[in-house]
């Protein structure tokens, strides 16, 4: 079973919100990657988006753009943030990483020989954020033999057709964008959130994780009381950059201490 | 590709449903577009066939935009080139000084159709920024255009334009600050505001339904480009030339041409510092399919498929993209895709302006150059028909800083 049913089937179990955390590899020194993601392991974070940068993150807030900028100026690739997941899986055989990021990279590897490098290097999700279902079938395809989840977003534009398309095809979880705007933007309305997973709920048994918005404790708790996870990332990814003077291990650990009241205001959900 | 194989292509039957030119275009956006690209692909299928929208459509390009534009025989400079005859295609002498007009006219009829208050733009020149200022003012609706800061410098008449007529310009400074990047930031504007916005794209690419339906509006060119060379030369012309930075005023003249076979087509690029310097936006001539701003189509990239930073003394033809149909086109070897340097295009210019007294625009002037270098390995009845995609009025700043004059 891939790590993502795992992880989500045991919070479920345990009544557990899960904390999905977001960081752009290779940003803002090509160091605090690894170190960071342990870290946030060991503070409660059940599961890790890994950022791949692009030139033209089109989704992403002026925050986490400028992450995917410093990440390219360190030269980080898709190979390279492959190579961070295998590197991770040498300590760490439990936590899942889904790897998150634009369509053209990926096309420019070649869908097979990504999907066996990410399964190879022990990768447990893909998230294209500008591949949509209509256009996710080869990819799909390929992810399905080394097994590999797709991950898709669904969004408070979809209607109820296309989420019943998109659950039908998605894997691991439904990742739901919380608001109509780019990542790190800041109109979250909590109440309109509870209705649309209330009707994604009817549509589909697969968990649902809440990003886009999600800033402090109190955010994610209130996001929390109806999904099955929170995604936290512009707030980690501003903070970075802000420290990307300093050693790895000082970024890792003011992202330690952004995550663990997120972490504490979920547990509060504790059933 | 045989002959009878290209003939046997309904080109009026493309973009598929998904939106698809063989593997190119498509719909590739963040879901929460996708709803919006829907409704967008209806609506326009819905009015495309209702006389009552083409019949304003037309109106307004009668009388608004000044449609038909002349087909002009460039004798003198035919002449002097010792070739073929050269007839162009006047698109600088439409309301605000090119193509770009043609589909703003329709995309603001959409616009209006949808009840949205709120249009946004990108552009590289300045010219679609200016052409959907325009229909914004006459329609009363909010405008913002996204431009990237380089151009904004570049194109300045442009940006002073665009705010008489009531514009909000947002100058990007993310990522290289031209086109590419002005792109992006529509794309999240529109994502944000998508219940209240329209976003005008300004040339043929993008997520489906935009490749087709600017290529539509555009398609006007063509038309009466066909009909005027007929009635001025009693036949076709032998080959079509122009310029191609997204691709909308090469399809709006290239369309109604592609079933007859004998027109050879030649899409001209901007080969910037030359094509080997790795220094041009060329995707066509230099670049692989790939995945940007909402199509599948050639893209300049590097080996980790990242976009990489295009170069061309045009800011309107300074883009890695191109629209997903010209790819689909070269692959079929329907038309042909060339590149011109910076230096030819600007010989292009002076010798247009000096022997024509038309002073054209830089994009423009890559197709003159081509046209300009085909001319003479053709016969004297032979006939070229060069889309004049816009002026150059625009350009006097770039051309004087060129030539170390201060204006
Ligand atoms: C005069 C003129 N010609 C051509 C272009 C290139 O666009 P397209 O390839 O879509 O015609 C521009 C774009 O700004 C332009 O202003």
């Amino acid at each position: 079973m891939n790590r993502i049913n795992q992880t989500l089937e045991k919070t479920r179990q345990e009544g557990r919100k899960a904390l999905v955390t977001y960081i752009v590899c290779g940003d803002p020194v090509v160091d605090a990657t690894l170190v960071t993601m342990h870290k946030m392991v060991a503070s409660g974070v059940d599961i890790i988006e890994l950022g791949v940068p692009f030139s033209d993150p089109m989704a992403e807030g002026p925050v986490i753009a400028l992450g995917h900028e410093r990440a390219l100026a360190n030269k980080t690739s898709l190979k390279s943030t492959m190579a961070v997941v295998k590197a991770f899986r040498e300590t760490n055989n439990d936590t899942p990483v889904v790897l998150m990021g634009y369509a053209n990279p990926v096309e420019r590897m070649g869908y097979e020989v990504f999907a066996q490098r990410a399964s190879e290097a022990g990768g447990d999700g893909l998230l294209t954020v500008d591949l949509p279902p209509e256009e996710a079938e080869p990819l799909n395809e390929q992810l399905k033999k080394v097994g590999i989840e797709n991950i898709f977003l669904i969004a408070p534009t979809t209607t109820k057709d296309r989420a019943q398309q998109i659950a039908n095809l998605a894997g691991g979880f439904l990742y739901y964008v919380s608001l109509k705007g780019v990542t790190g933007a800041g109109h979250l309305d909590v109440g309109s959130v509870e209705a649309k997973l209330a009707e994604l709920r009817q549509l589909t048994d697969l968990p649902i994780c809440v990003g886009f918005g999600i800033k402090d404790a109190q955010t994610a708790k209130a996001i929390a009381k109806t999904a099955d996870g929170a995604v936290v990332g512009s707030l980690l990814v501003d903070k970075m950059g802000a420290l990307a003077e300093q050693p790895a291990e000082d970024i890792a650990d003011a992202v330690v201490d952004l995550i663990r009241p997120i972490r504490e205001g979920l547990d509060e959900l504790k059933s | 590709m045989t002959e009878v194989e290209k003939t046997s292509i309904d080109y009026a039957q493309f973009p598929d449903k998904k939106g698809h030119f063989g593997i190119y275009g498509g719909r590739f956006v963040s879901e929460t577009l996708m709803p919006a690209l829907d409704e967008l692909e209806e609506m326009y299928n819905r009015l495309k066939d209702d006389p009552s929208f083409q019949k304003e459509f037309d109106e307004d390009l009668a009388h608004y935009v000044g449609r038909p534009s002349p087909l002009y025989y460039a004798q003198r400079w035919s002449d002097r080139l010792g070739g073929a005859k050269i007839y162009l295609k006047r698109e600088d002498l439409n309301h605000t000084g090119a193509h770009k007009v043609n589909n703003t006219i329709g995309q603001a009829l959409l616009a209006k159709y949808s009840g949205k208050s709120r249009i946004i733009a990108e552009t590289g020149a300045g010219q679609h920024g200016v052409a959907s200022a325009t229909v914004a003012a006459r329609l009363g609706l909010q405008c913002e255009v996204y431009m990237g800061a380089d151009d904004v410098k570049r194109q300045s008449l442009n940006v002073y334009r665009m705010k008489l007529l009531g514009a909000k310009v947002h100058a990007v400074t993310s990522g290289s600050r031209t086109l590419k990047d002005a792109m992006n930031e529509a794309m999240r504007d529109w994502v944000t505001n998508v219940d209240d916005t329209f976003y005008i794209i300004g040339t043929v690419a993008g997520p489906h339904p935009y490749p087709q339906l600017v290529r539509d509006f555009q398609c006007v060119i063509g038309r009466e480009a066909r009909e005027q060379c007929l009635e001025m030369t009693g036949k076709l012309p032998d080959a079509l030339v122009a310029c191609v930075g997204g691709g909308s005023n090469a399809i709006g003249l290239f369309h109604p041409f592609l079933e007859d076979e004998d027109v050879k087509i030649y899409g001209v690029e901007a080969g910037g510092h030359g094509v080997e310097t790795g220094e041009h936006a060329a995707p066509l001539n230099d670049g692989v399919p790939g995945v940007l701003h909402g199509n599948r189509t050639y893209l300049m990239e590097d080996e980790d498929g990242q976009i990489i930073e295009t170069h061309s003394v045009s800011a309107g033809l300074d883009y890695p993209g191109v629209g997903p149909e010209h790819a689909w086109l070269k692959d079929i070897g329907r038309a042909e895709y060339v590149a011109i340097n910076d230096d030819e295009a600007m010989d292009a210019f002076r010798d247009l302006t000096r022997i024509e007294g038309i002073m054209p625009a830089l994009e423009s002037s890559h197709a003159l150059a081509y046209a300009a270098k085909l001319a003479p390995t053709m016969g004297k009845d032979e006939v070229i028909v060069v889309n004049l995609s816009g002026r150059g009025d625009k350009d006097i700043l770039t051309v004087a800083a060129i030539d170390g004059i201060e204006v």
